[in-house]
């Protein structure tokens, strides 16, 4: 058997590559701010904020107790049957920030309960609001200690987003799906798409250090480590 | 009267660790609070700012009950220092930054005028070349100097200390004790809880002997250590004597 490529294919990967850094970087985003608000109403939902604790529980919960796949389904299939329709793009992209914002969530609440208690209070202490304590001292150690799981998770997210090809979404692998079943070189085509998702987060990795390096703090967390 | 305590309680859970708590501070007095382990020392200074909420009792900073439940607890908090056993400097901070943020989040100040109230304030407690180290890379009694001028930075009209020297090692509570003793002796009021029996001695206009929720005895320190009243505070100040020295 003889390994066949053809540049022809190069176009399409391409288009797919980019929606799928899309895909993975929009989600990671919104995911992301949707995870801290969720973090920190788990974390100070106390109060007149304990509704909102609940629900950020929940939400939590079903986000991360039901199969990625199954989330993406729902949003394109399950929805329109109740009058809610969405382009395959939006609902993929839909699903997975929900998904990953319940994820991160859960990172971000860690980080935050990893802070020392007398952080706060001193930040009390000196006058503060709680709501600016959390946002002038809390979280700014938090994220820096978020740094590594949230890597995990990025890295995760553009694997993840492969699922929405099953939905019709044209990312790296829907667009490898079709070159493969124009060509039936199924062997070689998924050889460079699994050369593009390995490049892919390759680059993202080296970001994420320069990025951790830029933000290092003596002292602070995983620091020792270099 | 600067600091007026009235009847305070406070129980965690089936333990009353405030009993009916009263005493006042007048303005520039420094006093000191003594007393045995688990005697409420750290609650009573906790519930004068509401870090930690009193049960019973009022308390007033000059004219405002700071117990009101329509007080607003920000800016009493932002008169009365805190000093910390263990620092609590913010560690993604340097120090200049730790001094600063009060300054500008908390007073409204803009970044140069912070900068050169915190340049200051470090100055004063002998840390301006220390002023872009973070807390990490300062020694504990650097660290316990950086939180003092923190809180002196906010122009507090009162600064509470919990143990600032406990968690320091030997050679270095000298210093920051000699910061302490300066500024009381420049007209700061100052509530200290403290093991330091040289430093009640020598700066304290009055102790305050603590047990069990409730204050035993208190007054001068030359009548509490030459003739203390309460047979449990003659136990206590040989006992702690023993232990720090402080017969200097
Ligand atoms: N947040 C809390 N929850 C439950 N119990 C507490 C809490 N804070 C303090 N206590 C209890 O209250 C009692 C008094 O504690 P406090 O820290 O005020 O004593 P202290 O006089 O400062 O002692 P030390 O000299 O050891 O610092 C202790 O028995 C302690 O276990
Ligand atoms: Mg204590």
């Amino acid at each position: 058997m003889s390994l066949v490529f053809s540049w022809d294919w190069l176009p399409r990967l391409s288009q797919g590559l980019l929606l799928t850094v899309q895909l993975t970087l929009l989600s990671m985003a919104f995911g992301g701010f949707l995870g801290l608000v969720l973090a920190v109403l788990r974390v100070y939902g106390r109060g007149p904020l304990y509704p909102a604790y609940l629900l950020a529980s929940a939400y939590i919960h079903v986000f991360r107790g039901t199969p990625l796949l199954v989330q993406v389904m729902t949003f394109y299939y399950a929805l329109p049957t109740v009058g809610v329709r969405f382009s395959p793009v939006v609902a993929g992209l839909l699903a997975l920030t929900l998904n990953t914002a319940a994820y991160q969530a859960e990172y971000f609440r860690g980080a935050i309960q990893s802070v020392r208690i007398g952080q706060m209070q001193a930040a009390l202490a000196l006058g503060l609001s709680r709501l600016q304590a959390v946002r002038y001292v809390v979280l700014p150690q938090a994220l820096r200690l978020v740094i590594p799981p949230w890597s995990n998770e990025l890295i995760y997210m553009v694997k993840g987003s492969a699922v929405v090809y099953l939905i019709g979404v044209l990312e790296l692998m829907g667009q490898a799906k079709n070159i493969a079943a124009r060509t039936f070189r199924n062997f070689e085509v998924y050889i460079v798409v699994a050369l593009f998702y390995l490049a892919l987060i390759l680059v993202l990795s080296l970001g994420l250090r320069w990025v951790e390096r830029r933000m290092r703090v003596p002292g602070l967390g995983v620091s020792g480590r270099t | 009267m600067l600091l007026r305590v009235e009847d305070l309680y406070k129980r965690y859970g089936k333990e009353d660790v405030l009993k009916g708590v009263s005493f006042s501070l007048d303005k520039g007095e420094t006093k000191v609070i003594i007393g045995p382990s688990g005697t409420g020392k750290s609650t009573l200074l906790r519930c004068i700012n509401r870090l930690t909420e009193p049960d019973r009792g009022r308390i007033w900073l000059e004219d405002t009950e700071i117990t009101s439940p329509k007080v607003n607890i920000n800016r009493i908090r932002s008169q009365i220092g805190f000093v910390f056993q263990d620092f609590n400097l913010f560690t993604h901070l340097t120090a200049l930054d730790n001094v600063r943020l009060g300054l500008i989040r908390v007073k409204g100040m803009s970044k140069k005028e912070a900068t050169e109230r915190a340049m200051a304030e470090l100055a004063r407690v002998g840390l301006a070349d220390k002023a872009r180290a973070y807390p990490a890379e300062l020694s504990g009694g650097q660290q316990q100097r950086v939180s003092i001028a923190r809180a002196l930075a906010m122009d507090p009209k009162l600064i509470l200390f919990d143990e600032p020297t406990s968690a320091l090692d030997p050679e270095l509570i000298g210093e920051v004790l000699a910061v302490m003793e300066g500024l009381a002796r420049s007209g700061m009021t100052m509530l200290v809880v403290t093991h330091e029996m040289g430093f009640a001695r020598t700066v304290a206009d009055e102790i305050i002997f603590m047990e069990r929720g409730v204050i035993v005895e208190q007054g001068p320190p030359e009548q509490l250590f030459r003739s203390p009243k309460h047979p449990r505070t003659a136990e206590f100040l040989r006992r702690i004597t023993d232990l720090y020295g402080g017969e200097q």
